[in-house]
C-alpha cells in the first residue's frame, strides 16, 4: 500500500487556525442550531457558554403523564459522539423505565447508540417513554409490574405520585405544571 | 486484467453456492493453480520505468494485495457490478461492498451479476453470492442500506473506498465524511477515495485522497445543472418534443390533478402525459415524442451505456490496484472520458479549493471593518455569494457568539448581535466556527482579521 502519509508530510504544512474547539463541541453546535424540537419540550442552558451541559423539560401533551412537567439533565464529554450523551432525570418519578436516582432506561443511551444518532434523537426518545412507558425494560420493576397487572391501578398511581403523593411506601416528587 | 484461469471456474455456477464433489475439486485446483495470478504478478515482480521508490514489489506487496488489503465498494450497480467484477480477478481477496438498491428488470442488460430471478432483491447481496461463486477464494462482504447509516469507524476498516455512484448527495456525503474522518495524530485515518461516474458515452474517475488533493467538494461548481427550460418557452413557443412532455408535466398535471403528485414510476401517470404531449406537439408541428422519451424527460433518465461502465470501472480499479501495490503511479488526480467524441480522455490535476467548505484546511479569511457589529458580520454569511448561509451560527473558542437556536442560547447570545466583533474577539480577531443547514460539511471555520 502507498504510503500516503509521506505525501501528506511532503505537502507544504499550512499554516492552521482552525478553532480550538473539540470535535465533540463542533458536533454538538450542530445537533443543538438543528434541534427542531415540538412545544413539549424545551432546552434551558444554565450556562450559555458551557453547551456541553443542559437542561430539558418535557411536559407530554398526552398519555399518562399528560399534566406532569419533567426535567432531564444532558450532560455530554468530550468523546461525543463516539459515547452517548450522560442523561439524568432530576425529579423522583414513579416510572417502568426511571429509577429512584433519575436513571433512565432507553436503548439509544447505552447499548444501542450510534455516533450516527444526535441529541435530537435521544431527546425524542425520552418523550417517547412518558407517552409509551414499556413494561418489559424495566428500571423500576414495581412500577412495570405494576402497569403489566393493571393498567387502571398504574395509572391511578402514576396520578398519586405526580401530585407528590406516595406509592408504596415511596414518597415522589410534585411534577404538576402549576397553572 | 487477470482474466487467466477463469475458464476453470466458470462452468462452476450453477446458481446455488453448494459445491458438489466435483465443483469442489475444481475449486481447489484453481485455488492451488500457481499460475492463478501469472498476467498480475509480471506487474508485481519487477520494477517499471515510473515505479514509485516506496516499490518493494514481490511477496509483500501480494501479500498486501490478496491477504490484507480490504476495499470498500460503494454501489453495486452498473459501475460497481464492474469493478466488483474487476477487484476479484485482480487479487483482491476482501471486499466488502454496500448499496441500498434492489434489483430492477432493466438492470439486467448492463448488471451482469444479477439473473431475472434476481429482480427485486438486493443488490449488495446478490453481487457479492455472484462473486463468490464465479472466483474462488474470494470474500465479498455485502450491506444492503445507506451510506449514511454507518458512522465513521465503519470506514475506518478499509484499505482503500471505490465509489461508484449515481448520487450527488450520495458522493458529497462520503467525500465530506472521509475529509472529516482525518486525523493528524494517526496515519491509518487517510482513505484514498476513488471516484467512478458515467453518463451516456461520458465518464470520469478520480483520485481523491483526503486533505491532500481536490475533494470532490472542491469541484462541486463544475457539474452541469440539469437542463430545464424557461416556462414561458414551454407555456407559448415549443420548438422541441421535450417541451411539449415539460408542458404536460410542469403545467398540466397540476392544473387537472390539483394536489395529486405525478409518480414517475406510475405507467398510468407517464401514459397521460404522453397523450398530453402528442396532442400539443401535433399542434404545433413538432415531430419526436414517444412514450420513451416521455418517461426519459420526466425522470431525467440518462442512458447507461454499458461500455462506458467498463472503461470507467476498468480505470478506477486499476488506481486501487496501483495504490494498493505502489507497482506505478496513481492518477493525479482526474481522468475524463468521452466517448460521444471517439475515445477520447485527459487527465488533468484538478486544484485544490482552499476555502473548500469540505477540505479547505485554514480557515476561510474574512476581513471585516473594525467597526462591523456581530450582526453585520451574520449578514455577511448570509449574502456573500462564498458563504450563502440561511441560519448561520457563530462560536468562538470561549462558548457561542450568536445561535439562532435552540431558543435558550438565542436568548442568552441575542444581546452580542449589537456588540462590535472587534470587542468580542479581541484586537488580533480569531478563529469562528460556523454552523448552518446549508453547509454539506458539519462546520465552516472562519478566520476574522481586522483591516
Amino acid at each position: 500500500m502507498i504510503k500516503i502519509w509521506s505525501v501528506k508530510k511532503n505537502e507544504e504544512a499550512a499554516a492552521k487556525k482552525k478553532p480550538k474547539m473539540t470535535a465533540a463541541q463542533l458536533r454538538v453546535q450542530k445537533d443543538l442550531t438543528e434541534l427542531e424540537l415540538p412545544d413539549t419540550m424545551k432546552t434551558h442552558f444554565p450556562d450559555p457558554a458551557d453547551v456541553l451541559n443542559f437542561t430539558l423539560t418535557i411536559t407530554p401533551d398526552e398519555g399518562i403523564y399528560k399534566g406532569g412537567q419533567f426535567n432531564f439533565t444532558f450532560a455530554i464529554n468530550p468523546n461525543y459522539p463516539h459515547e452517548p450523551p450522560k442523561v439524568r432525570c432530576t425529579q423522583k418519578i414513579y416510572h417502568p423505565n426511571l429509577d429512584l436516582e433519575g436513571n433512565v432506561c432507553l436503548n439509544i443511551l447505552r447499548e444501542d447508540w450510534k455516533p450516527v444518532l444526535n441529541l435530537s434523537s435521544v431527546m425524542v426518545g425520552l418523550q417517547y417513554l412518558f407517552l409509551e412507558p414499556n413494561p418489559d425494560d424495566p428500571l423500576n420493576k414495581e412500577a412495570a409490574e405494576d402497569l403489566r397487572r393493571n393498567r387502571q391501578s398504574f395509572i391511578s398511581n402514576v396520578n398519586t405520585s405526580m401530585r407528590g403523593g406516595s406509592v408504596k411506601g415511596e414518597r415522589f416528587d410534585s411534577v404538576l405544571i402549576r397553572s | 486484467m487477470g482474466a487467466n484461469g477463469l475458464a476453470n471456474g466458470s462452468s462452476s455456477l450453477s446458481g446455488s453456492n453448494g459445491l458438489n464433489g466435483e465443483s469442489s475439486k475444481r475449486y481447489a485446483s484453481y485455488l492451488a493453480n500457481s499460475n492463478r495470478y501469472e498476467a498480475v504478478d509480471r506487474m508485481l515482480d519487477r520494477r517499471g520505468p515510473w515505479t514509485d521508490e516506496q516499490f518493494v514489489g514481490g511477496s509483500e506487496a501480494k501479500a498486501f494485495l490478496r491477504q490484507k488489503a480490504k476495499i470498500l465498494v460503494i454501489g453495486a450497480g452498473g459501475l460497481g457490478c464492474e469493478i466488483l467484477q474487476n477487484l476479484a480477478l485482480t487479487g483482491f481477496s476482501d471486499i466488502h461492498v454496500i448499496d441500498m438498491d434492489t434489483i430492477d428488470i432493466s438492470n439486467l442488460n448492463r448488471q451482469f451479476l444479477f439473473r431475472e430471478s434476481d429482480v427485486g432483491k438486493s443488490k449488495a447481496l446478490c453481487a457479492a453470492d455472484f462473486i463468490m461463486s464465479r472466483v474462488p477464494g474470494v470474500k465479498v462482504t455485502p450491506y444492503h442500506g445507506k451510506i449514511q447509516d454507518h458512522a465513521p469507524d465503519f470506514y475506518m476498516q478499509f484499505a482503500i473506498i471505490i465509489a461508484g455512484l449515481d448520487s450527488i448527495s450520495a458522493r458529497r456525503w462520503i467525500n465530506a465524511t472521509l475529509v472529516n474522518m482525518v486525523d493528524e495524530e494517526n496515519e491509518d485515518s487517510l482513505k484514498p477515495l476513488i471516484d467512478g461516474g458515467t453518463e451516456g458515452f461520458k465518464g470520469q474517475a478520480r483520485v481523491i485522497l483526503p486533505t491532500i488533493t481536490s475533494c470532490y467538494e472542491c469541484s462541486i461548481d463544475m457539474l452541469t445543472p440539469p437542463t430545464v427550460f424557461p416556462v414561458c418557452t414551454i407555456a407559448n413557443t415549443p420548438r422541441l418534443p421535450e417541451h411539449c412532455i415539460e408542458w404536460a408535466s410542469v403545467l398540466e398535471w397540476p392544473k387537472t390533478f390539483k394536489d395529486k403528485k405525478l409518480d414517475t414510476d406510475d405507467p398510468e401517470h407517464i401514459e397521460w402525459l404522453y397523450q398530453k404531449a402528442t396532442a400539443r406537439a401535433a399542434m404545433f408541428k413538432i415531430e419526436g415524442v414517444t412514450w420513451q422519451l416521455t418517461q426519459g424527460v420526466v425522470k431525467n433518465i440518462i442512458p447507461a451505456i454499458a461500455s462506458t461502465n467498463a472503461i470507467i470501472a476498468a480505470s478506477c480499479c486499476n488506481e486501487a490496484f496501483k495504490i494498493a501495490t505502489t507497482c506505478a503511479p496513481y492518477l493525479n488526480n482526474y481522468m475524463m472520458y468521452t466517448g460521444n467524441s471517439s475515445i477520447y480522455t485527459y487527465t488533468f490535476e484538478h486544484g485544490k479549493r482552499d476555502e473548500c467548505p469540505v477540505c479547505g484546511g485554514e480557515a476561510s479569511l474574512v476581513r471585516i471593518s473594525k467597526d462591523w457589529t456581530l450582526e453585520q458580520l451574520v449578514e455577511h454569511l448570509k449574502e456573500a455569494q462564498e458563504f450563502k448561509l440561511s441560519r448561520p451560527s457563530l462560536s468562538s473558542e470561549s462558548g457561542p457568539l450568536f445561535w439562532y437556536d435552540p431558543p435558550g442560547i438565542y436568548e442568552a447570545t441575542k444581546g452580542n448581535l449589537d456588540k462590535l466583533v472587534f470587542d468580542l474577539l479581541g484586537p488580533e480577531g480569531g478563529a469562528v466556527s460556523v454552523t448552518d443547514k446549508a453547509l454539506p460539511a458539519a462546520n465552516l471555520s472562519l478566520e476574522i482579521q481586522f483591516e
